[in-house]
């Protein structure tokens, strides 16, 4: 791995996760660096602990109470350049704040049953932008950043509940990408779209990684190789191997990981 | 052959019941628009009950309905608001949800034997504000009930899209959820306030009732259904007569009511 240019914006250390009440972590010692502006592809069976593992990283488990983390996930300050582990963070406003910069698209499109206009304002509004005119341009440039402007333009005030599944997907993205963040999480964006709509978004993923760093979790082989710089292969909790995608897919190091991706189980 | 022998007679066996709840129900609602038309005049709706009119009595109950809705509103939908975002299946939040269920069902008589104690027998006698509590205490188990389900309905992703936004947890619950569950809620509302505009035993020894129009709610308040329920025992034919008109009148709005929660939930769906 020609490793010196490269840039880690996250880093994943000796991570265990435990949900509330269950006997044992599903997590189990999980390391995993994200390069900055690069796609990081999460594959694995289903059941793995991809969503898992993706969920720890803007902590969005924490909104169910009695989950457990041990070790590490650290996220690079971008002022001070130093790592600071995410698990440390306790106040509620600290969560918000690393959520603002560790975004998250969910499987299922989720619009606010509001205006398209209010769902992009929607996020930029809670972190206090109040004015008309500011609000009209950063919605416009994420609308723009999220290649749906042309379609949205003229029905701004339309409720967003009445567009395509492929469209809210992208106005999900739109959302995330208007507040600028350093990380964007996807969680199988693509798994309840059509074909037009998964390139569509997929297009969208390579655009956004000059500006933001990307984790996507895929069950599509494919859409892993086609897209992602990296690629982590995952099983029953643990984190089999992690390499440059090409390696992983033309020549893996596990046999675990050559047997999974051509097909012999999963 | 037997089963479909079975079939038919069940067929015939429902259908027969079918019509004989239909034909009740006809049967009352002719009766009570033959008998209470002819009981409406302009007259009913400009004059008191002292002067053989209901117009202090419609006021009077739609005061406390009213009232009783400001008050159960905001009370039912934050309780039903705790139960589904924050009790989190904890013991204190399943006790209070068995206990709203119960309360749905617990005879309005009792509710105003109660509220008599607390309200009317301290406060040396009947008075409107009573009355209010009264219908309050039945409307909000219902409320709390329909937003409880109601939020229930709305999926988890939309409040993991909300807080992956960087909302905190009662903006997203507030402008978000709520929002997604409003027609649901708005619904609840106005169905609990049909059930209550018609009710007489909660009001029986709470507000009682006013012959003229009053406004004080710390006196005697005006209500049609006590007022119903009292002209109907009268001997005279007018009094009758009255009660027929004012029962007509509350049924349609009760009706109204309804129909327009119902078309809500039907666009909704
Ligand atoms: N909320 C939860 N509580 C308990 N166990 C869970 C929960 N969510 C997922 N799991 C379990 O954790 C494991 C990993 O799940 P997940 O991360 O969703 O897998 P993947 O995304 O790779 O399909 C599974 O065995 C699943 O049953
Ligand atoms: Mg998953």
């Amino acid at each position: 791995m020609a490793n010196s240019e490269l840039k880690k914006v996250m880093e994943v250390k000796d991570l265990f996760f435990t949900y509330p009440g269950a006997p044992e972590p599903t997590l189990k010692g999980n390391n995993l660096p994200i390069y900055e502006n690069k796609i990081t592809a999460l594959i694995g069976p289903s059941g793995c602990g991809k969503s898992t593992l993706l969920r720890a990283m803007n902590r969005i488990h924490d909104l169910y109470p009695g989950l457990t983390y041990k070790g590490k996930i650290d996220l690079r300050n971008q002022e001070t350049g130093k790592m600071e582990n995410i698990l440390d963070l306790k106040k509620e406003n600290e969560l918000i704040n690393l959520r603002q910069r560790v975004g998250m698209i969910f499987q299922k499109p989720t619009p606010f049953p509001m205006s398209i206009y209010d769902n992009v304002a929607y996020g930029l509004k809670l972190q206090g932008i109040k004015n008309k005119g500011e609000l009209d341009g950063l919605v416009e440039e994420a609308l723009k950043g999220a290649a749906i402007w042309k379609e949205t333009k003229d029905r701004l005030k339309d409720s967003a509940m009445g567009m395509s599944g492929g469209q809210q997907q992208r106005l999900c993205i739109a959302r995330s990408v208007a507040l600028k963040p350093e990380v964007l999480l996807f969680d199988e964006p693509t798994s309840a779209l059509d074909p037009i709509s998964t390139g569509a978004i997929e297009e969208l993923i390579s655009e956004i990684k000059k500006d933001i760093t990307v984790a996507i979790v895929t069950h599509n082989m494919q859409q892993a190789s086609r897209l992602s710089d990296f690629t982590t292969f995952m099983y029953l909790g643990d984190i089999i191997e992690f390499d440059e995608t090409e390696k992983i897919f033309l020549n893996p190091s596990q046999k675990m990981t050559e047997d999974y991706i051509t097909g012999r189980f999963g | 052959m037997n089963r479909l022998l079975l079939n038919k007679i069940v067929l015939i066996l429902s259908t027969v019941s079918a019509f004989i709840g239909i034909g009740f129900l006809f049967w009352i609602l002719i009766t009570l628009t033959y008998k209470g038309l002819a009981g409406v005049h302009f007259e009913t709706f400009t004059k008191d009950l002292v002067e053989g009119g209901i117009r202090n009595l419609l006021v009077g109950q739609f005061t406390m309905a009213l009232m009783a809705t400001l008050v159960a509103v905001p009370l039912g939908v934050l309780a039903g608001i705790y139960l589904r975002e924050y009790g989190h299946g904890s013991k204190f939040a399943s006790v209070i949800r068995t206990l709203s269920d119960v309360m749905t069902s617990a005879p309005s008589i009792v509710i105003g034997v109660f509220v008599f104690a607390i309200l009317v027998d301290p406060f040396g006698g009947y008075n409107g504000w009573a009355g209010i509590v009264a219908l309050a205490i039945m409307m909000l188990p219902i409320i709390i009930g329909t937003t409880d389900n109601m939020l229930a309905l709305v999926p988890k992703e939309l409040r993991e899209a909300g807080i992956a936004l960087g909302g905190s947890k009662h903006k997203i619950i507030l402008q978000i959820v709520l929002q997604a569950a409003k027609v649901g809620v708005t619904t609840g509302i106005l169905l609990s306030f049909a059930r209550i505009i018609g009710e007489t035993a909660p009001l029986l020894f709470t507000s009682a009732n006013n012959q003229f129009f009053t406004m004080d709610l710390t006196g005697q308040f005006p209500s049609l259904t006590v007022s119903i329920y009292n002209l109907a025992t009268y001997p005279d034919e007018a009094s009758r007569n009255l009660a027929w008109a004012a029962s007509f009148i509350l049924t349609a709005i009760v009706l109204f009511i309804n129909l327009t929660g119902r078309y809500f939930t039907r666009n909704k769906h």
